[in-house]
């Protein structure tokens, strides 16, 4: 589904990602940890097509197409969904119209017909109960307002309306007590399935209790260093970060 | 001709006068024409007219309407805001109100004549004591020629305990088939002790000569009394405004006015709240989204001269095009006005390289326990959000759109007549080029 190989991403003239590769199928889970700086947002920014990022080198293909050549509406449209670590704050641009609005910009681009109000407010209070969203913020400005577990729970109450085949979550998980965690993870696992891929990004072992990657790798210094089953990342929250960084040293690791 | 000339308007003054020579006006005429004739055009050195070259219209030779104003109606019609069929409408051609084109739905509690009657009649005491009171802050020479050329002008008392329920709209239609011309409508409202009124303003320019209405009308709010005045501007680029609101809150009373300019020539709107009463309330709001080479500036005073007033303010802009907007808005805080709250804001949104803003907040403060606030902000579109919008699938251009239509919701929020709200809706979907 998603197909990175050699990756060189840079913000400013400043280089973050130095020859990333990852492989994704349609299915899988896929968890990246790793120290702050490594680059784990810069790889979320540059596969949703922030701006700011420049990528010197190397291909990103989703389902076959050149993601890079795509603007960051057409990557949504073919199914990529980024749920932000900081999600934005739009005042007067109302949650519900942005969610239709969304909706049917990407019906129309599948050259389906735009929802009935009938089957777009059905689909919206289906998903707003999964993520146990209050009602009352869907009248609302978008995220204005809204408490940091809300924010985070409009994200996956987004992509559940949206319905991505490949989601990247960007530290979904920072910010949110044990409650939310919960219901943004049951969230993220009721929309799994065969057809659909995850990446998640994250610091901590928490959130992967729940979503139970199929793989882990470590991204530092812009590469991928080690990748391994969820036992890895089991094995970071015992051991920290150093000990990736000794075997580096010894010259165990890829690269 | 390329030169900025007036002496022309002198014969044209003068037939005017010779035209009525009772009208009861004719002092304040007589006193306007000479304030115009010492002052002259406003310049640029003219720091209230800093960035508004008004005397450069004056390129022209501009026609004054003199005699009879007949008109298709079907002009009347387009010329009208839709859903104002229900609004007590008066048809103000070239200036000047007339009757027969009019059609005023309510007589309860309201009383609407023309300015000379009224200064003849039973209400010549209350024209004496309220006219021209806007003079007394408006020392240039372009309200001078207002006062010179007024000719048709209205007058509206709102009695006592009367709430008008249906919005009075002045129609403001220009006939430049023929001639440009120099429009001066006038008009003096007197809203009276718990009387609730709202008034509309449109303008049309009909023709392919240009217009330049140069109006003035002044309110009177008594005590406990609720105005609403709304200002939209939607002409043709050959159509220029100069207008003023005047309001005087004689009486503890709310005042809310919102003014908005979609398109039009050089635009000036001053729009001034006296508040001379303890407690006074008024809510100031603005918006100008303005394309091609409109230039819109927009002028506000409060003036403060009693304790415990409340004004809010805020004016908006969105740029586009080689358009410039302006907004210049001055809190006047008199030495007994403790205890006051004066908010002000102005944030502006440019969407081409090419279009300009000025702003300029202006607070003279003469009490020293008053809360007084003000902030601009000039800036583009926030890339964040217009980031957050596509990663959801929305185009670029619809993104824009978006953000840009809440941007000027903020202000459109603040119009309470769902015709007018509707229609100024409208007009910014279309802007935008999206379905409303």
């Amino acid at each position: 589904m998603l197909s990175i190989k050699n990756i060189h991403a840079s913000i400013d003239g400043k280089q973050i990602l130095k020859g990333l590769n990852l492989e994704v199928k349609a299915g899988e889970v896929h968890a990246i940890m790793g120290p702050n700086g490594g680059g784990k947002s810069t790889l979320a920014s540059v596969l949703a097509g922030r701006p700011e990022f420049e990528v010197t080198d190397g291909t990103a293909e989703f389902e076959g197409k050149d993601l890079l050549e795509m603007s960051p509406e057409d990557r949504a449209k073919e199914g990529l969904f980024l749920a932000f670590q900081y999600p934005v704050e739009i005042p007067g641009v109302n949650t519900t119209n942005f969610i239709k609005t969304a909706l049917n910009e990407k019906r129309k681009y599948q050259g389906l017909q735009p929802l009935d109000s009938a089957s777009f407010l059905k689909l919206l209070r289906e998903k707003a109960a999964l993520l146990e969203l209050d009602k009352s913020l869907l009248s609302r400005s978008l995220n204005e307002g809204f408490s940091g577990g809300e924010k985070k729970r409009n994200e996956i109450f987004q992509m559940a309306v949206l319905d991505p085949k490949l989601t990247i979550l960007d530290e979904t998980d920072s910010g949110l007590d044990i409650d939310a965690l919960r219901i943004v993870a049951k969230g993220v696992n009721t929309l799994r399935n065969e057809s659909h891929a995850i990446v998640a990004i994250t610091h901590y072992q928490r959130l992967l209790n729940y979503l139970k990657p199929d793989f882990v790798h470590v991204l530092m210094n812009g590469r991928i260093v080690k990748s391994g089953g969820k036992e890895l990342a089991l094995e970071l929250e015992e051991k920290g970060y150093d000990f990736i960084k000794e075997e580096l040293k010894e010259g165990l690791l890829l690269n | 001709m390329n030169t900025i000339h007036t002496d022309y308007l002198k014969d044209d003054f003068e037939s005017l006068l010779s035209a009525q020579p009772d009208s009861a006006l004719n002092g304040w005429r007589k006193e306007g024409f000479d304030n115009f004739t010492k002052l002259g055009l406003p310049t640029l050195k003219n720091e209230f007219w800093k960035y508004t070259g008004v005397a450069r219209l004056f390129v022209k030779d501009y026609g004054v309407p003199g005699g009879e104003c007949t008109i298709d109606e079907s002009i009347i019609k387009k010329a009208a805001i839709p859903g104002s069929e229900d609004f007590n409408q008066l048809v103000i051609i070239n200036g000047k109100y007339i009757p027969q084109y009019s059609n005023i739905q309510e007589t309860e509690g309201i009383e609407i004549c023309s300015l000379d009657e009224a200064a003849k009649g039973k209400y010549h005491d209350v024209v004496q004591e309220y006219f021209g009171k806007s003079g007394l802050f408006l020392k240039d020479g372009i309200y001078a020629l207002n006062t010179s050329f007024f000719d048709g002008a209205v007058f509206i008392l709102i009695k006592k305990n009367h709430t008008i329920s249906n919005p009075v709209y002045f129609n403001h239609i220009f006939d430049t088939t023929q001639n440009h011309l120099l429009a001066s409508p006038r008009s003096l409202v007197i809203v009276e002790e718990n009387a609730n009124v709202s008034l509309i303003e449109s303008y049309c320019t009909n023709g392919s000569m240009d217009s330049l209405s140069n109006e003035v009308m002044e309110v009177v709010a008594k005590d406990n009394s609720h105005v609403e005045v709304y200002r939209i501007q939607n002409d043709q680029p050959t159509g220029s405004h100069v207008g003023t609101t005047h309001i005087r809150q004689v009486g503890k009373c709310f005042v809310n006015t919102v003014v908005v300019s979609m398109d039009g020539g050089m635009i000036r709107n001053n729009t001034n709240v006296i508040m001379e009463k303890e407690g006074n309330e008024a809510h100031l709001y603005g918006l100008y989204f303005l394309k091609g080479h409109t230039h819109v500036d927009n002028h506000t005073l409060v003036d403060n001269s009693k304790p415990r007033g409340l004004s809010n303010e805020l004016y908006k802009g969105i740029m586009d095009d080689y358009s410039t907007g302006i907004f210049s808005g001055r809190i006047l805080v008199r030495p007994d006005a403790q205890k006051i709250d004066a908010y002000q804001t102005n944030n502006n949104i440019l969407i081409s390289d090419k279009a300009t803003v000025n702003t300029k907040p202006q607070l003279e403060i003469y009490a020293d326990d008053v809360k007084c606030s003000h902030g601009c902000t000039v800036g583009r579109l926030d890339e964040e959000a217009l980031y957050y919008l596509r990663t959801r699938g929305i185009d670029k251009d619809l993104a824009q759109a978006m953000l840009l239509k809440a941007f000027a919701e903020d202000i459109v929020n603040h119009i309470k007549v769902a015709s007018v709200k509707d229609y100024v809706n409208k007009l910014i979907a279309t802007r935008l080029n999206m379905e409303d």
